[in-house]
């Protein structure tokens, strides 16, 4: 990050001229909003409400290598400023998704990056196999799925097993084309996560997923969700996910991060990239608005607009400069010379005789 | 006022025109062009609430209950809905001129007969706001229209007017008995159709309803059966196809089950193809229900 001069608004810079690209791992986004992965399908949906290629691009919902018919409903529970869902990956499977949605949104000239999730390492690593020779901008890698040869416990939980799925992925997948893993929130220590699928090679990160909660419906007295849990997602987490990409930016500032979490506004975006994203995904605000990418690509614009940010890379990972002192400090006291005390001094008194 | 003829659904940022309360329930005319051109019989609009930045994040779906022309104004949309939750309860509050976002017009809408049919079109409740369009929609093609409007009591019947206008006749059923016969909708449907010899059933309203609906006009005519339209009521999240939360299990043309959204396959399907017995649940047989044995 260079040095940047934060003008005031009397010199704003108009808002074509803002240069908003994102480049990650060395593929470059003309824009840096991305649809969330399982918040906006293959695209197609919303392509009444947003000119998709606009945006950076549409991350696609997370698929695997066979059909899968999602969980029984209730499916989904809004919460205060947001919603729990459990889905359970319904989808096509890769060669439904290839033939049908990738090549939809290819033909629209639509930038996909391609979420993959399994229920094995050997699953991932075939996946970004098939993805060899597809018009694939990035991959981003979904790691919060049971492991079955690991008694059902969550990749994303694990640094080891995370590593497992990210190495196995980067060996199969279409060389240059990035590979993202997509960090769960629910860990004890997100950067040992991050530090061990960036070690097995992920060329950039994607946090956060959602994070587990329940929802009890006090009619029925029972969960309202038939999967009984489900992932808590929408502006409630939104602190939570910056936090997140804070802690992860810290320590690995040379790796790209796309945030998630929340984001409802190009003001919430900003909250992001300062905190160190160099592109963020926007995903339950879809379902409030579906036309929320376009508008929160234009807002964002217009907040670097008004604060006369000319690039949007020169800001990533801003709000980690040290605070700038209100007034000048003090110079230090030099040589054998003694501070003169300040007023008023302690004085102690002699007791008075009777 | 110009009105771009827009294909497929558009979000409109309008103005709730006015709120009315009918019966039981609330009758919400806001003003969104562009959605009312468009609007046919058993589509819906989306509702955001709690404005922009208020803390209930999820549209609510309604079936649009009539659409008109308004001048100046320009179109109209208006849709029916009872105070359930937090959500209906902002809508209740809204009052003429405040600003209200919308999209629509969303779903399959139902499908009306090539030839002049005899039609029994059946609601159950506020459910059957959506039969009025499509009474004037077969009328205007030459069907006989008869109505078929249910609810718990006389308050929540929704539509008796308009039913007796348009209608070659009407049964009224509540649950207690205050209006028309005591009973259900399913209860009086199989006189129904055999008196008006009818050829096809249309069909709005609560889940059990629709079921029992499809049980009778299966079994109409010694159980040669009638096709039966149903739009049925999911709970919905966007309403635009991206959530995946409204699915319920559907007999395609190929004979496989899948798990379809109710909002873009939706809402209407025919009602032999739904497995009204799995409603809620996976059917063992659906595609892509194997896989869910791993995780």
């Amino acid at each position: 990050m260079g040095d940047v001069t934060i003008r005031t608004t009397a010199d704003a810079t108009p808002p074509a001229d803002i240069d908003m690209s994102a480049d990650l791992a060395g593929v470059v986004f003309a824009d840096p909003v991305f649809t969330a992965s399982g918040c906006a399908a293959a695209g197609r949906e919303l392509a009444p409400y947003n000119d998709l290629t606009a945006i950076g691009g549409v991350v696609t919902k997370s698929i695997q290598l066979q059909p899968r018919s999602g969980r029984p409903t209730p499916r989904m529970a809004e919460t205060s400023s947001g919603m729990l869902n459990s889905i359970g990956l319904q989808g096509p499977g890769i060669e439904a998704f290839l033939e049908r949605d990738l090549a939809w949104l290819a033909d629209s000239d639509v930038r996909a990056v391609v979420s993959i999730a399994g229920s094995s390492v050997e699953d991932y690593a075939k996946l970004a196999a098939r993805l060899r020779g597809q018009p694939v901008s990035m991959i981003e890698v979904n790691i919060s799925c049971p492991n079955v040869e690991d008694r059902g416990q969550v990749f994303a939980c694990d640094a080891g097993a995370s590593a497992a799925v990210i190495s196995a992925v980067r060996r199969t997948a279409p060389s240059g084309v990035p590979v993202f893993a997509k960090l769960s929130p629910d860990v004890t220590d997100i950067v040992e996560i991050a530090q061990a699928c960036v070690s097995a090679g992920a060329n950039g990160l994607s946090l956060i997923n959602t994070t587990l909660g329940i929802v009890i419906d006090t009619t029925s007295m029972r969960p309202a969700l038939a999967g009984i849990t489900g992932g808590l997602s929408g502006p409630a987490i939104r602190p939570l996910a910056l936090r997140c990409v804070w802690q992860v930016h810290a320590a690995l500032p040379e790796v790209p991060l796309m945030g998630i979490g929340g984001i409802r506004t190009g003001l919430d975006a900003l909250e992001f990239v300062l905190a160190g994203a160099s592109a963020v995904q926007v995903g339950t605000v879809i379902f409030n608005d579906p036309s929320a990418p376009a508008r929160i690509s234009r807002e964002l614009r217009s907040a670097l607009a008004e604060r006369g940010i000319e690039r949007l890379a020169d800001v990533v990972g801003l709000a980690h400069r040290p605070p700038v002192p209100s007034v000048p400090e003090e110079p230090d006291p030099v040589g054998d010379e003694l501070p003169e005390p300040a007023h008023p001094r302690h004085v102690s008194f002699e007791e008075a005789s009777p | 006022m110009a009105v771009t003829q827009a294909k497929g659904p558009v979000q409109v940022r309008g103005e709730v025109f006015s709120v009315k309360q009918v019966g039981d329930y609330l009758a919400m005319t806001v003003v969104a062009s562009g959605i009312a051109e468009q609007t046919r019989p058993g589509q819906f609009v989306a509702v955001a609430v709690s404005g922009d930045d208020g803390s209930m994040l999820l549209r609510r779906a309604f079936s649009i209950y009539q659409v008109a022309d308004r001048g100046v104004y320009g179109g109209t949309v208006e849709f029916v809905f009872a105070v359930h939750g937090k959500g209906t309860a902002w809508l209740a509050r809204r009052r003429a001129h405040d600003p209200i976002d919308v999209v629509g017009p969303l779903g399959r809408p139902f499908k009306l007969p090539a030839q002049p049919a005899h039609c029994v079109l059946v609601g159950g409740g506020y459910g059957a706001a959506p039969l009025f369009m499509l009474a004037d929609a077969l009328r205007k093609r030459g069907c006989r229209v008869d109505f078929v409007l249910g609810a718990a009591n006389a308050d929540r019947l929704f539509g008796a007017l308009d039913a007796k206008r348009m209608a070659a006749s009407v049964a009224f059923t509540t649950d207690d008995g205050s209006y028309g016969e005591q009973g259900r909708v399913s209860d009086v449907l199989p006189e129904v159709i055999e008196r008006t010899r009818a050829d096809v059933v249309y069909a709005c309203g609560p889940m059990p309803m629709l079921a029992a609906v499809q049980r009778v006009a299966g079994e109409a005519y010694a159980g040669a059966g009638i096709p039966v339209y149903a739009a049925v009521e999911e709970s919905m999240a966007c309403g635009v196809g991206v959530c995946m939360t409204c699915v319920l299990p559907v007999v395609g043309d190929d004979g496989q089950t899948r798990m379809l959204r109710s909002c873009v396959d939706g809402p209407v399907f025919a009602g032999d193809r739904i497995r009204w017995d799995a409603l809620g649940t996976v059917p063992d047989d659906a595609v892509g229900a194997a896989a869910m044995k791993v995780h």
